[in-house]
């Protein structure tokens, strides 16, 4: 999901910087009031963490592999505010020393990875956790937090003229909707393996819900801004978004490859924006099951 | 495994190295903006910079082979991504734009870590304003993450060592495991860290 160069416009590359910019300082300033000095180092070190983390390959079907991204995963253990910080960290040094996403991207994916997956995830997993409990939520927020940047991400190549609105929503939310599960799992395994051997480190004071206001609104705004030009385009014609936003006329009136999917549509469905909502709808509803069921296999039963 | 694949010669002594990093990193950045407003059409400029990082590339001793190296193991995202806008009206032009820019953008991002060491990167940052917090976490980060990553084999290495063949479940569950242990470890380790910074007189 890291954005290289040169995939962004400019208009893109600023919105998406400030976006980044003031959700960063918000979660920094924040942090910096609710962290004891003694918690400083944890940062750095939980962030190299979650670098280390992300390099480690679970094996999935037929040879290929995943790994873990770890938003939700940083603010279940060390709250919203502290994880973006850490998240932030992390996508910084993958820029510029590993050269892992580019430059002139680094505000979009800061807000995809290290503010709208914390952030959103987080929200929602305390929202869900009084339901079905702690290992649960942070699965099911780790799996939508991968969608829900996904589609942030989907939206701002979309808008930038890059990728055509109704392949890239589609792809990367079907493709995200599947790594997803990944993320979520591997965020549950790790919660019940630290539940085991030091359960004091989950016990964190939860982050009061005032709190995340700011830095939500920052979410908000962005996610408008990107993805919900592709929502709003039903019913007729995603033409229209195009034109407005004046990537139409890169559109050449001769097509040098033609298109495979030239009107993307599901049968009976007339719109690619209701398609995916409805897959997404109706897989966020069976995700919430497996995670409950996930974690009814993971967390062992209390002695009654 | 060693660590310092991505940097391994930011440390070397020659013109390039010697430079302040403020004003290689400020040309980095410069450069990749050109690079992205510049027509695909602008053939002149695309050599004149092509040659610009080659004189680079040799002042500084980086060899091109670890220049090449490195671009064959990012260069997949770029084209994964890439290929998706093949999927539209004229989308071969859109292709190759995004392709020639992000590579050119890649060997500059390349030359920067490998001609100026992150602390100095790190010092200019600060100089300009970036919060300290921030700054302290970024340079924790650089100095623990490969202690962190060989942690990490060597528990994997100790439990595959210590276990016969398990299933994917089992593999999971390990994985899983490690990692929940790496974070704890790591607090313990950001414990001992905070103790020895108070010993050395940090405020």
């Amino acid at each position: 999901m890291h954005i290289p160069d040169g995939f962004i416009d400019v208009k893109t590359a600023v919105g998406t910087a400030v976006l980044a910019a003031t959700g960063a300082g918000l979660a920094l300033r924040q942090a910096q009031r609710e962290l004891p000095p003694r918690k400083v180092p944890l940062l750095g070190v939980a962030a190299a963490f979650i670098f280390a983390a992300q390099m480690l390959n679970f094996p999935v079907a037929g040879g290929t592999s995943g790994h873990l991204i770890g938003g939700v995963l940083a603010a279940v253990l060390l709250g919203p505010a502290a994880a973006v910080v850490v998240m932030t960290a992390v996508l910084v040094v993958q820029t510029f020393l590993f050269q892992d996403g580019g430059v002139s991207a680094l505000g979009a994916n800061v807000f995809n990875m290290a503010i709208v997956a914390p952030v959103a995830g987080y929200a929602l997993y305390r929202l869900v956790r009084p339901a079905i409990g702690l290992v649960a939520a942070a699965a099911f927020a780790g799996w939508c937090s991968t969608v829900v940047a996904s589609l942030s991400c989907a939206g701002q190549l979309a808008v930038s003229g890059t990728v055509a609105w109704n392949v890239v929503i589609p792809a990367m939310a079907g493709i995200h909707m599947l790594i997803g599960l990944g993320e979520g799992v591997i965020t549950a395994l790790v919660l019940v393996a630290i539940g085991k051997t030091r359960p004091e480190l989950l016990d964190q004071p939860d982050a009061p819900v005032g709190t995340l206001v700011p830095v939500g609104l920052v979410v908000a705004l962005g996610l408008a801004l990107f993805v919900s030009p592709f929502a709003s385009s039903w019913p007729d014609g995603l033409e229209k978004v195009a034109e407005h936003l004046g990537f139409d006329t890169k559109a050449a009136e001769t097509p040098m490859v033609p298109a495979p999917i030239p009107d993307y549509e599901v049968p009976g469905i007339g719109s690619p924006a209701v398609a995916t909502a409805l897959a997404g709808g109706i897989g966020t509803v069976v995700v919430f099951g497996l995670s409950w069921l996930l974690a009814r296999m993971l967390v062992p039963k209390k002695p009654a | 495994m060693r660590h310092d694949f991505f940097d391994r010669y930011s440390r070397q002594d020659t013109l390039v190295h010697r430079a302040s990093a403020a004003v290689k990193l400020i040309a980095a950045l410069a450069l990749i903006a050109l690079i992205l407003v510049a027509p695909i059409t602008a053939v002149d400029f695309f050599v004149a910079l092509g040659l610009t990082l080659v004189v680079i590339a040799l002042v500084a001793r980086i060899p091109w082979r670890y220049i090449c190296g490195r671009l064959i193991w990012l260069e997949p995202f770029v084209l994964g991504v890439a290929a998706l806008s093949l999927l539209q009206p004229g989308g071969l032009w859109v292709f190759l734009t995004i392709v020639v820019k992000s590579t050119f953008c890649l060997v500059t991002m390349v030359l920067l870590a490998n001609t100026t060491p992150f602390a100095e990167l790190l010092s200019v940052v600060r100089r300009a304003g970036v919060p300290a917090l921030l700054v302290t976490t970024l340079a924790l980060l650089y100095r623990y993450l490969f202690v962190l990553v060989d942690e990490a084999q060597r528990m994997h290495r100790a439990r595959r060592a210590r276990t016969f063949h398990r299933g994917r479940v089992g593999v999971w569950r390990d994985l899983g495991m490690i990692i929940g242990q790496l974070f704890v470890r790591s607090t313990e380790r950001a414990e001992r860290i905070y103790a020895a910074m108070l010993a050395r007189g940090w405020k």
